[in-house]
C-alpha cells in the first residue's frame, strides 16, 4: 500500500501541459457514495486509461466529468475551467466529448442523423468527408435505423459521431466491450489515429493488453478512487502488481 | 334523389363532414399531448383547458382591442403557449423526477382552476365568436361551408407542418433522441431543459390554436374543454401515446367514425370512440401506432 501511497502522492505529470485535472471528486447516487475522492491528471495529447475492476467507478468518473452525475464535489478542471457546477450541454460546449459504455445509438434517428446529431461546438474537428474515410461502412449504412447496425458497426458510429464536434478531449468509455478481436484491433487503430491528429482521449478499459498498445499512462482504480498510475512504458515491470489490482 | 344504403347524401357528407371537423380538433389536440407526452413525460390533463383558453382568448382579443380572427390565430397561441412555459418553469419542472402520475394530478389541478376562473368570469353558458369566412359553396352532393373547409385545410397543414419538424428536421432530430436519452443529448451540447420547456410551449399553443379554430364553430364554454379532452383522451389510448402520425390519422379517422356512426346508429355515436378504445385495448394495449415499451 506505501507504493500505492506515493504514486498517488507523484500523479501529476510534472512537464506535461494538463488537459483535464481531476481533484478529489466525490459522487453520490442516492445515498451511494460512490467515488470517494477521485484524482488524476489527463496530458495534452495524451491516451489515458481508467483501469480498473467493475463496478470500481469508472463509468462515474466519466459521467461526474460530463455532469451527468448531479451530486458531486470536488474539482474538475478542463484547461483553466473548473466545470464542478456546470451542467453537461455547458460542459460540452468547452469541448469535452463522450462516447457512453452502452454506445447510445438512438433508434429513432438513421444512421446519418446519428452521426450527425452532436452540434459542432468549437472549430477544428473532423469535416464529414474525414470521418467516413476513417468510418467508410457508416457511409454505406446512411439510411439504416441506427440500432440495426451490429455490435461493431454501433461502436463505430457512436465513435464517429464525437469526432466532428471540435470537442478536443474524448471519453471513450470500454469501447472494446463484446467486440471481436479484429474489430477491437481497428479501434486501437483509431485511437492511435485520433492521437495523432492531437485529440486527448480518456479511456476506461478492461483489457489492459489492448491499453497498453494505445495509452501512454494508466490510473488504476478501486473503490471509487485512484489507487495507482503506471506510465505505459513501465507496465511490463508493473504487470504483476497491474493483474494484483484488476485480479487477472 | 338517389339515397346511399337508404341514407340521402346530403345527410350522409354532412355528418361527414362534421365528423372531419371534430376529427381536426382530435387530431391537433391529441398532436400536442403526444409531443408533450414525448418530451416530458407528463400526460397534460390541462390541455382541453388550455384549448378553452384558447378560444376565450380569441373572443376577448376581439371584444376588448378589436383584433379579428386572423390576429387571434396568431396572437392567441403566442400568449398561452408563454403561459405555459411558465406553467413549465413553476411547476412541472419539478416533477419530473416523478411518476407520471404526479403530473397528471398536478394539470389535473389546473385544468380545474382555469375551467372554474373561466366559468367566474364568462359564466357558464359562455359567449359566442363570428364566423369569420361566412358562406359556402354547394358541392352538388352537399353544402360546403367556407369556414369548416377551412377549419380541416388548415389543421391538417398544422398536423402535417409538425410532422414534418419532427421527423424531418435537424431540430426534429434533437427531440427525438432526447426522447429517448435526453440526459446525452445534453452531454452533447445541446440545452435540454430548455427544449424541454419550450416543448411544452409549443403543445400548449397548439392546444391554444385548436381553441381559436374552434370558437366560430362550437359555443365558446368553459366547458368545451374538459368535454373534448375526455375523447382526445380516448383517441390517444386508441393511436399510441407518443406517435405523432398516430395521432393525427387517428384524429382524424375516429372523427370520421363518429360522424358515420352518426348516420347509421345516431343512438351510438356518443360511446362510439370508447368503445374502439376499449376493442383496441384488448387487443393492442400499446395502440395501433404505438409500440410497446
Ligand atoms: N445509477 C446508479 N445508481 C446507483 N448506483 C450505481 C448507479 N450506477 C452505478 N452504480 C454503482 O456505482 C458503482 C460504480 O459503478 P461504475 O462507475 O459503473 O463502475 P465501473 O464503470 O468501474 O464498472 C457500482 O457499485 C455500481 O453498482
Ligand atoms: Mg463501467
Amino acid at each position: 500500500m506505501r507504493e500505492a501511497a506515493a504514486a498517488v502522492a507523484g500523479l501529476a505529470p510534472a512537464s506535461a501541459n494538463v488537459e483535464l485535472s481531476v481533484r478529489d471528486v466525490h459522487a453520490w447516487y442516492g445515498e451511494s457514495h460512490i467515488l470517494h475522492g477521485m484524482s488524476f491528471d489527463v496530458p495534452k495529447g495524451e491516451v489515458v486509461t481508467l483501469l480498473g475492476r467493475n463496478g470500481a467507478g469508472k463509468t462515474t468518473t466519466m459521467r461526474a466529468i460530463m455532469g451527468l452525475v448531479r451530486n458531486r464535489k470536488g474539482s474538475i478542471k478542463f484547461g483553466d475551467t473548473d466545470t464542478i457546477a456546470y451542467q453537461p450541454h455547458r460542459i460540452a460546449r468547452l469541448g469535452i466529448a463522450y462516447c457512453p459504455e452502452e454506445r447510445g445509438i438512438f433508434s429513432s434517428l438513421d444512421v446519418t442523423e446519428n452521426l450527425l446529431l452532436p452540434p459542432v461546438v468549437k472549430p477544428g474537428g473532423m469535416d464529414l468527408d474525414e470521418v467516413y474515410a476513417l468510418f467508410p461502412r457508416l457511409k454505406e449504412r446512411g439510411s439504416s435505423q441506427g440500432t440495426k447496425l451490429s455490435g461493431g458497426e454501433q461502436q463505430m458510429l457512436a465513435i464517429a459521431r464525437i469526432l466532428r464536434t471540435g470537442a478536443s478531449l474524448l471519453l471513450l468509455d470500454e469501447p472494446t466491450e463484446g467486440l471481436a478481436p479484429v474489430i477491437v484491433q481497428h479501434i486501437g487503430e483509431i485511437i492511435r489515429t485520433l492521437k495523432s491528429r492531437g485529440f486527448t482521449v480518456l479511456l476506461v478499459e478492461q483489457n489492459f493488453h489492448f491499453a497498453a498498445t494505445v495509452a501512454d499512462r494508466h490510473y488504476v482504480v478501486e473503490h471509487g478512487t485512484v489507487i495507482d498510475m503506471i506510465e505505459n512504458s513501465q507496465l511490463a515491470a508493473n504487470k504483476q502488481k497491474l493483474e494484483g489490482y484488476l485480479g487477472v | 334523389m338517389f339515397e346511399l344504403i337508404g341514407v340521402p347524401p346530403q345527410v350522409l357528407f354532412g355528418q361527414l363532414l362534421l365528423g372531419l371537423i371534430n376529427g381536426a380538433f382530435y387530431a391537433l389536440l391529441s398532436l400536442g399531448l403526444a409531443v408533450i407526452f414525448g418530451m416530458l413525460n407528463v400526460i397534460n390533463f390541462a390541455h382541453g383547458a388550455q384549448y378553452m383558453l384558447g378560444a376565450f382568448g380569441a373572443w376577448l382579443l376581439l371584444k376588448y382591442t378589436g383584433i379579428p380572427y386572423w390576429g387571434a390565430l396568431v396572437i392567441v397561441p403566442l400568449v398561452i403557449g408563454a403561459f405555459g412555459i411558465v406553467l413549465e418553469r413553476l411547476f412541472l419542472s419539478r416533477l419530473y423526477h416523478l411518476d407520471h402520475l404526479y403530473g397528471l394530478l398536478l394539470t389535473f389541478g389546473l385544468a380545474i382552476i382555469f375551467e372554474g376562473v373561466a366559468r367566474y368570469v364568462f359564466g357558464a353558458s359562455g359567449v359566442s365568436y363570428e364566423n369569420p369566412i361566412p358562406g359556402g359553396v354547394n358541392l352538388g352532393f352537399m353544402f360546403l361551408p367556407y369556414y369548416r373547409a377551412w377549419v380541416i385545410v388548415f389543421s391538417l397543414a398544422v398536423c402535417l407542418a409538425t410532422w414534418f419538424m419532427i421527423e424531418r428536421t435537424k431540430l426534429g432530430s434533437y427531440l427525438r433522441a432526447a426522447v429517448e436519452r435526453p440526459d446525452l443529448v445534453q452531454a452533447m451540447g445541446i440545452n435540454v431543459p430548455l427544449m424541454i420547456t419550450l416543448t411544452y410551449g409549443f403543445g400548449v399553443a397548439l392546444a391554444a390554436l385548436a381553441g381559436v379554430l374552434a370558437a366560430p364553430v362550437y359555443s365558446v364554454t368553459p366547458k368545451i374543454g374538459a368535454e373534448i379532452i375526455i375523447v382526445v383522451f380516448a383517441v390517444v389510448v386508441i393511436g399510441g401515446m407518443g406517435s405523432i402520425m398516430g395521432s393525427v390519422v387517428t384524429g382524424f379517422g375516429l372523427g370520421l367514425v363518429e360522424g358515420l356512426t352518426k348516420v347509421f346508429y345516431p343512438e351510438a355515436s356518443n360511446i362510439v370512440i370508447f368503445v374502439i378504445m376499449a376493442i383496441v385495448l384488448v387487443l393492442r394495449p400499446a395502440g395501433l401506432f404505438g409500440t410497446a415499451k
